[in-house]
């Protein structure tokens, strides 16, 4: 934030440019996601929508919310927040899906 | 750039640049609470989808893709009209901030007024989790009522939520208004439309999730 | 030196800066604030310890004599949704640590001071909630709230107890969120993160967990309450539903969340140790680091509590091997300790005296969670009385035994007063006899097969039941005796000086009590953290007790 001030306050007006254009990639990525998901990928699908709305999500952050001219403590924060949340996910999803397999390694034996 | 003595300055902060940046950074850690809040309603959808995974295809179909995408694109404009409104506020125009600020208001609203729409629908069709839940099979198909049922809790429960969050969104842009109107949004000082302005971001951004994995997983299914 | 009680009050400080209602209900000063949170947590900890005497007084005898076996349900709840909501979770971050995070970095207050105020008004309504549902008949799910017994079989008050947990949930988050903010942003000058006490560095460690964790508790107990009003099916198997879901996402705040009860007691023990042993803290980067490392692999164990329920046996030896490695950094901190010991001037004032309770109650409550962590023995002592034994050593010889130190230490700059040494010496006595006997025996009980939360017993098991209740009655006076004597000092104390320990830190420069913005000169930081000096006579050191 301080960094951004000060670039302003060298005289230059702050550019609408990013906002518009990041306005125009979600507005496509949009489309492009309702697209894909009409073709049948398998698993692929949930890793297409998946991909699309990271990527979505991730220019919002960087430009609308301003965390590629924040500090560092400001995106260590973000990517916290979001590994905290795979840390539970995953595990969790871990759980479910290995517990079939001590029966799948008995039956093989 | 020091602002002691600035009309916005609080007593327990030395100057205006360690307010701000408290209260930008505090803004960042209530939104990692927030992607931990919903993020147990994921986890819940994550869990379910993988173990009903084609009962989910089929119960998404009774969504609509139609409404769920011009909210998904309505919410993309008020992300970028409540961007412009700091953007105006850095150039002193005061009174663009104001309507940035109701436009994006406009838009949020829309946003609510398209979601009584779907869940008007759902009511009528009989698909709102509860004592009135009843679950059309459809004809050919594998059907487990129950399990769409935890579909349609899942959806609510999570675009409730996110509903939720709207209003709350709603009710901080409209404290916003007034100060707006009487200039004390400007290039030296406009931290309170920043932090608002991550909020509605947050908010936005939890939907561009929704909108795929509610929505859209059952489209490729002819 | 000596002035008297009315001569003392007439100094400016935070306790004369406004009188009245008002003054105090709409404060933004942290320290009246801390007070205000003190007050609320004592009652609450009197009501759960209420509930402990009951469920201690059925189990003298093996029949179900007391009470009937649904009330004794209730009575296991309540004791837990208290002790653990209304009294650990904010006990010592709410009160020593609102009162002291801003004095220890020479800030002025917090960051947000009107959401610290929040915070406590918010945790007054979470109180309401719980003691509505009380008054009304109870809660009997446990205070695990497992489903579907609390969101369908139960006939209790679920909703509200859930609902006022959900609440308490953010009063937490407010204060974590507050002390985050104003540990990174509001040192004073030269307070670099490695001069900062230890006590600073535990409250980071467990703000970090309050942000993270306490979230996933709110949405589960509120989908908890939405599924029994509404009945959804989430956690229901009759509809889909899914029981174990429901411990994941419970655990992975709860298990975190008794690092929240624990880490801020020790930063208590790391203060006390250095101003008794009159040394700095040994190995100080790996005590602050392993606050740290407490918080980040807290969060990837809670899976420990669902060895028993069918959970994939690849992910239970994950859980298991990493339970067993966030043992390693609570053991370097008690070496540490131990360590600083060593060669320290040591002098057994009342402070002193819990933090050695500390140190060994809490290592016998650690290393028993080590055998916790091993998946053979859990299988067996799971559900029993191991399980209590174990975290009441952790809890109550843990944190309780910091709190109190906590307390008596930093009694003379919050209140301004001595109090009497004696009776002080005499409570950490009562306290750690009574603890020992009431929960040791409980060890012995769950290793040979007394289960938990059983209204009765097998007739072998009384005589150790006995010994436990005998001992809670010992303990009931060792707490209740510092309520007495720490309230008589209020009015008849002694009136104490800036630094009546001789002890380094900020706190200790300003004056006792402190004034309202915590220093009359703006705070410039050049030494180290604990920077004492060995074998030099101390200026100005009081002589706090007399006894």
């Amino acid at each position: 934030m301080a960094e951004e001030h000060a670039a302003e306050h060298d005289g230059h007006v702050p550019s609408r440019k990013p906002y518009f254009m990041v306005w125009a990639a979600l507005m496509i990525f949009t489309g492009l996601t309702v697209w894909v998901a009409g073709l049948n990928l398998g698993p692929f699908n949930d890793v297409a929508a998946l991909i699309i709305a990271f990527t979505k999500a991730t220019l919002v952050v960087l430009i609308f919310m301003h965390v590629a001219h924040s500090s560092r403590l400001t995106k260590l924060t973000v990517v916290s927040g979001l590994v905290w949340l795979l840390i539970m996910i995953s595990l969790t999803l871990g759980d479910y899906v290995t517990r079939g397999w001590l029966d799948t390694f008995a039956a093989n034996r | 750039m020091h602002s002691s003595g600035h009309v916005a300055l609080q007593h327990h902060f030395d100057d205006l640049d360690t307010q701000r940046e408290a209260s930008t950074f505090g803004m960042w850690v209530f939104l990692c609470t927030e992607i931990l809040f919903f993020g147990g309603l994921f986890l819940l959808y994550v869990i379910y989808r993988q173990r009903f995974h084609g009962v989910f295809v089929q119960a998404s179909r009774h969504l609509d893709v139609k409404w769920g995408g011009i909210n998904t694109a309505v919410l993309i404009c008020s992300s970028l009209t409540m961007a412009l409104s700091i953007w105006a506020a850095q150039i002193n125009r005061r009174k663009l901030v104001v309507v940035f600020l109701l436009v994006t208001m406009a838009f949020g609203a829309t946003f609510l007024g398209i979601k009584a729409i779907e869940y008007g629908d759902k009511f009528h069709h009989h698909l709102v989790p509860g004592a009135n839940f009843h679950y059309a099979c459809p004809p050919g198909e594998e059907c487990h009522p129950e399990q769409a049922q935890i579909f349609f809790s899942l959806y609510f429960c999570l675009t409730g939520l996110h509903a939720m969050h709207m209003v709350v969104g709603l009710g901080i842009l409209s404290c916003l208004l007034l100060p707006a109107w009487r200039g004390r949004y400007n290039a030296e000082w406009h931290n309170p439309l920043e932090c608002s302005g991550l909020y509605w971001h947050f908010v936005d951004i939890v939907w561009i999730f929704l909108f795929p994995l509610l929505y859209l997983i059952g489209r490729h299914v002819a | 030196m000596d002035t008297n009680s009315a001569a003392a009050l007439d100094r400016p400080s935070y306790l004369t800066d406004g009188y009245g209602w008002k003054s105090w209900l709409l404060t933004r000063d942290h320290k009246r604030i801390a007070i205000l949170y003190l007050v609320s947590i004592t009652f609450f900890f009197a009501l759960g310890g209420i509930f402990a005497m009951l469920i201690r007084l059925e189990l003298l005898t093996p029949e179900g004599d007391l009470v009937q076996a649904s009330t004794y349900n209730k009575l296991f709840t309540m004791h837990g949704v208290i002790m653990v909501f209304l009294f650990l979770i904010p006990s010592i971050p709410a009160t020593l640590g609102n009162f002291f995070v801003p004095l220890m970095i020479g800030a002025k207050d917090l960051a947000f001071p009107r959401i610290n105020l929040l915070s406590w008004y918010i945790y007054i309504l979470g109180g309401a909630f719980t003691l509505w549902a009380l008054i009304h008949g109870g809660v009997d799910t446990g205070w695990t709230f497992y489903t579907p017994f609390s969101t369908t079989y139960s006939n209790t008050y679920v909703v509200s107890t859930a609902l006022g947990v959900f609440i308490l949930g953010f009063s937490s988050i407010l204060t974590g969120l507050n002390f985050i903010v104003t540990i990174h942003r509001m040192r004073a000058p030269g307070m670099t993160w490695f001069r900062l006490p230890l006590f600073i560095w535990a409250h980071y460690a467990t703000s970090l967990i309050m942000v993270l964790g306490t979230p996933v508790i709110a949405v589960t107990l509120l989908m908890v309450a939405v599924e029994r009003v509404l009945h959804l099916g989430l956690f229901d198997p009759k509809l889909g539903g899914d029981p174990i879901l429901f411990q994941h996402l419970f655990w992975f705040y709860s298990h975190p969340a008794v690092y929240i009860m624990v880490l801020p007691g020790m930063g208590v023990i790391s203060e006390l140790i250095a101003a008794f042993a009159r040394k700095r803290i040994y190995g100080y980067r790996f005590v602050a680091f392993s606050s740290m490392a407490i918080a980040v692999l807290g969060f990837l164990v809670w899976g420990h509590h669902l060895f028993l329920t069918g959970q994939s046996v690849y992910a239970a030896t994950i859980f298991s091997v990493i339970s067993m490695l966030v043992a390693v950094p609570s053991a370097i901190k008690v070496f540490n300790w131990t360590a600083t010991l060593y060669e320290g001037s040591i002098s057994f004032q009342t402070p002193m005296l819990y933090a050695l309770g500390f140190i060994g109650l809490f290592t016998i409550g650690g290393l028993t969670g080590v055998m916790l962590a091993t998946l053979g023995l859990d299988l067996h002592v799971h559900d029993t009385y191991f399980i209590i034994a174990h975290f009441h050593y952790v809890m109550v010889g843990g944190t309780i035994m910091a709190y109190l130190g906590g307390l008596h230490y930093w009694w003379p700059k919050m209140t301004g007063k001595l109090y009497a040494g004696f009776a002080s010496k005499l409570s950490a006595l009562l306290v750690f006899v009574g603890f020992n006997l009431t929960f040791f025996p409980q060890f012995i009980l769950g290793y040979l097969g007394m289960p938990r939360r059983y209204w009765t017993y097998a007739p072998e098991f009384q005589v150790w039941n006995v010994l436990s209740t005998a001992g809670a009655s010992i303990l009931g006076v060792g707490y209740l005796l510092p309520l007495c004597y720490l309230t008589w000092s209020l009015f008849k104390g002694k009136q104490a000086d800036a630094n009546p320990w001789g002890a380094k830190g900020l706190e200790w420069q300003t004056t006792s009590p402190p004034p309202t913005y915590n220093f009359d000169e703006p705070v410039v930081v050049t030494e180290p953290p604990y920077s004492y000096v060995a074998e030099q006579h101390v200026v100005g050191q009081q002589e706090v007790e007399s006894a």
